[in-house]
């Protein structure tokens, strides 16, 4: 078994492609159909792009707070690539380009940023969960999700991510651990970016990888380079595998960088230096992965121009209709806290309205 | 019909609403082999197996947030948490996420999962066993808050808990988990959610209790009879949303309100029900609604419990207290 093979108290890393786009081990290359292969790439290209304008559209006072995702596409691209339609996708908060490829719309996702609820009403038979900002707290949603799987015998597997800062919370802990017990069918996917807004991995924990705290749940953990989505792919495919044989959960550690701020509040020039963002702009995931898509024959330069131009469309169009939304209506504000709504709600509403048409609104 | 205690009631719904629903799973502490500390969910797992009621590692978030993730994917969840003053390391899913999953999602994802939790003092017990801490959760929009008072209320309320399309939290008086028998169909029946209950009717002064303080306060009116002193008591079974009309209108009737809990005073519920009393019914008032609850000092260890509990003697005083005002 791989993972076994890549166990991180020896310090092994799991990589199929090093971070110029040179196959490490042809005996690793995943066998990817040619159509998944430019899916994979083509929707790490549109999370760039779409990170890069959803930074200049908050800049321009046009979108509120957003969470880039530069950096770390491989990381979920090549994770969602490994899934099938009925498995679940449990996000945190940095996984645009990894709901990209599970089919969340564009136009939804910047929505949420936007400041709208509706970015978080992903249709049932995406299997997306809504994003979630409480660290780590996801991950028992996961486990929940693969247990209900589980005794209803459903075939799929819930893949939830979670930051390198996420894993000092009792809620991972707790999370990792119910589902270890249970054997679930979880995949945990850490998006290890170096960060946590301000604070470094360092400081998170003393132990040398986070995929090791898997050996305490006795369960497997791997180190991959999250920046190669080939070994992303093959990792998450062999964690599924285990899964759906009942083997329980695995940890998925992607060493990764996140290119830009925590959030467009943050100023990472204050906390980490030119060298290191300079170290870990070399070893960005699209760089290695279109030169191994044009060794194949499946990319070429003028593709690529093309597919930019044409994300640049898209992105721009996509967020012209978001900006049309305007604001939320009154009663969407309300509708939703329960099924039915109580009086007394119904009351301060038409408190409100009346008020409202005082002033003549 | 059967002869029940609250415990039995407890058992008895959730054996019924599994036999009824295999979307129904139960679990928590010690809450599958065992069968709980208090034994409410005794024999479930040997019937249903391990799947359905099951023991969790001992983790509260992962209990809450698990029932998350399960009504997510189609499951029922009854989750048990061992004691309410156990619940706070699960205060941060059921806050962040129980109350707000089907708003964040705009209706896409409902949360039908109840969190039962005994509550409340008057057992004797070791530190964190004895507080109410209701007004907790009856702040938060998106949570229903169901306290019984009755083995017959018990199975109703928490057979529309469970059936409730939204979260509801459920707590259960453990001071009388065992202390009284009542006669409860053996048949599905619900209580409805939001409705409190006349307990008695009267012309004097209108009181509202719930949980364990609901027959303390029926002790403390038949104290009252030879005193000719008639009080309306009212159960009021939901803490939110609470029924707002029938204490209203009982009080437009009696024109003096007092509310009985055994949570802290300062924004207890008391706070809450008064502003209503007063916002509803302020020109039928004939004396300022008052509330007797239990103080704002931590509460004591079993030596000093006593101190801590509202006793019939306690509540009759107050009771007139506000009629002679």
């Amino acid at each position: 078994m791989l993972i076994k093979k890549f166990d991180p108290l020896k310090k092994k890393i799991l990589e199929v492609l090093d971070y110029k786009g040179n196959i490490v081990d042809e005996k690793l290359e995943p066998k990817i159909n040619d159509e998944t292969l430019i899916k994979m790439y083509k929707t790490m290209l549109l999370g760039r792009v779409a990170d890069t304008k959803a930074l200049q559209y908050q800049r321009q006072g046009r979108m509120l707070t957003y969470a880039p995702i530069k950096g770390q596409e491989a990381a979920q691209v090549g994770v969602i690539a490994a899934l099938e339609k009925d498995d679940w996708m449990v996000p945190a908060f940095r996984e645009m380009a990894g709901m990209l490829y599970k089919g969340a719309d564009l136009k939804q996702l910047f929505l949420y940023w936007y400041g709208n609820e509706e970015g978080n009403k992903f249709s049932k038979d995406l299997k997306i969960l809504p994003i979630s900002v409480p660290i780590a707290s996801q991950i028992n949603h996961a486990a929940g999700v693969a247990y209900a799987s589980k005794l209803q015998e459903l075939n799929e597997v819930t893949v939830a991510y979670v930051g390198d800062g996420g894993t000092s919370h009792g809620e991972f802990h707790e999370g990792v651990n119910f589902a270890a017990t249970n054997a679930l069918p979880l995949i945990v996917i850490i998006q290890n970016n170096q960060w946590a807004i301000s604070t470094p991995r360092s400081v998170q924990t003393i132990a040398e990888t986070l995929a090791q705290k898997a050996v305490a749940y006795g369960i497997p953990g791997i180190q991959v380079d999250g920046n190669d989505p080939l070994a992303m792919y093959i990792a998450t495919k062999e964690a599924k595998e285990r899964a759906l044989k009942g083997d329980g959960p695995t940890i998925i550690e992607a060493l990764t960088y996140r290119l830009g701020p925590h959030t467009t509040s943050d100023d990472p020039t204050i906390y980490r230096s030119d060298e290191e963002l300079k170290y870990w702009e070399e070893r960005d995931p699209l760089i290695r992965f279109k030169k191994y898509m044009i060794d194949k024959g499946l990319w070429s330069e003028e593709l690529e121009e093309k597919q930019i131009e044409e994300n640049n469309n898209y992105v721009n169009k996509t967020f012209k209709e978001v900006e049309g939304t305007g604001l939320i209506d009154l009663d969407e504000v309300f509708k939703y806290n329960y099924e039915i709504m109580h009086k007394d709600l119904e009351d301060q509403i038409n408190d409100y309205k009346e008020f409202l048409e005082s002033e003549g609104k | 019909m059967a002869l029940m205690t609250i415990l039995d009631a407890v058992n008895k719904t959730l054996d019924e609403q599994m036999s009824l629903d295999e979307k129904v799973v139960s679990f928590g502490e010690d809450a599958g082999f065992e069968g709980g500390v208090f034994r409410a969910t005794k024999g479930l797992q040997q019937k249903y197996g391990k799947g359905r009621s099951f023991d969790t590692p001992l983790a509260e978030s992962a209990i809450i947030g698990g029932a998350v993730g399960m009504a997510v994917n189609g499951l029922k969840p009854v989750a048990e948490i061992q004691f309410s003053g156990f619940v706070f390391p699960a205060f941060n899913q059921i806050v962040t996420h129980v109350a707000r999953y089907r708003n964040r999602t705009k209706g896409t994802y409902n949360l039908p999962m109840v969190i039962r939790m005994p509550y409340g003092g008057g057992i004797r017990a070791l530190e964190h066993h004895s507080e109410s801490i209701e007004s907790l959760f009856a702040h938060i929009p998106g949570l229903k808050v169901v306290i019984p008072s009755t083995p017959y209320d018990t199975k109703g309320l928490l057979t529309a808990a469970i059936k409730d399309p939204d979260p509801v939290i459920f707590f259960e008086p453990k001071r009388i988990y065992r202390a009284f028998k009542q006669e409860v169909p053996e048949t599905e029946y619900q209580v409805p959610i939001g409705k409190a209950k006349v307990v008695k009717e009267g012309k004097d002064i209108t009181v509202v209790a719930w949980g364990a303080l609901v027959r303390e306060t029926e002790k403390a009116i038949k104290l009252l009879e030879k005193e000719n002193i008639s009080v309306e008591l009212i159960d009021l079974r939901t803490i939110q949303p609470y029924d707002k009309e029938t204490i209203t209108e009982s009080v437009k009737k009696t024109g003096r309100f007092l509310v009985v809990h055994e949570a802290y005073k300062s924004y207890g519920p008391g706070a809450e029900l008064i502003s209503m009393v007063n916002e509803k019914a302020f020109l039928h008032l004939e004396a300022p609604p008052t509330r007797l609850t239990g103080f704002d000092a931590t509460i004591p260890l079993p030596k000093g419990e006593h101190h801590f509990i509202i006793s019939p003697n306690r509540i009759a005083s107050e009771i007139k207290k506000v009629v002679n005002f």
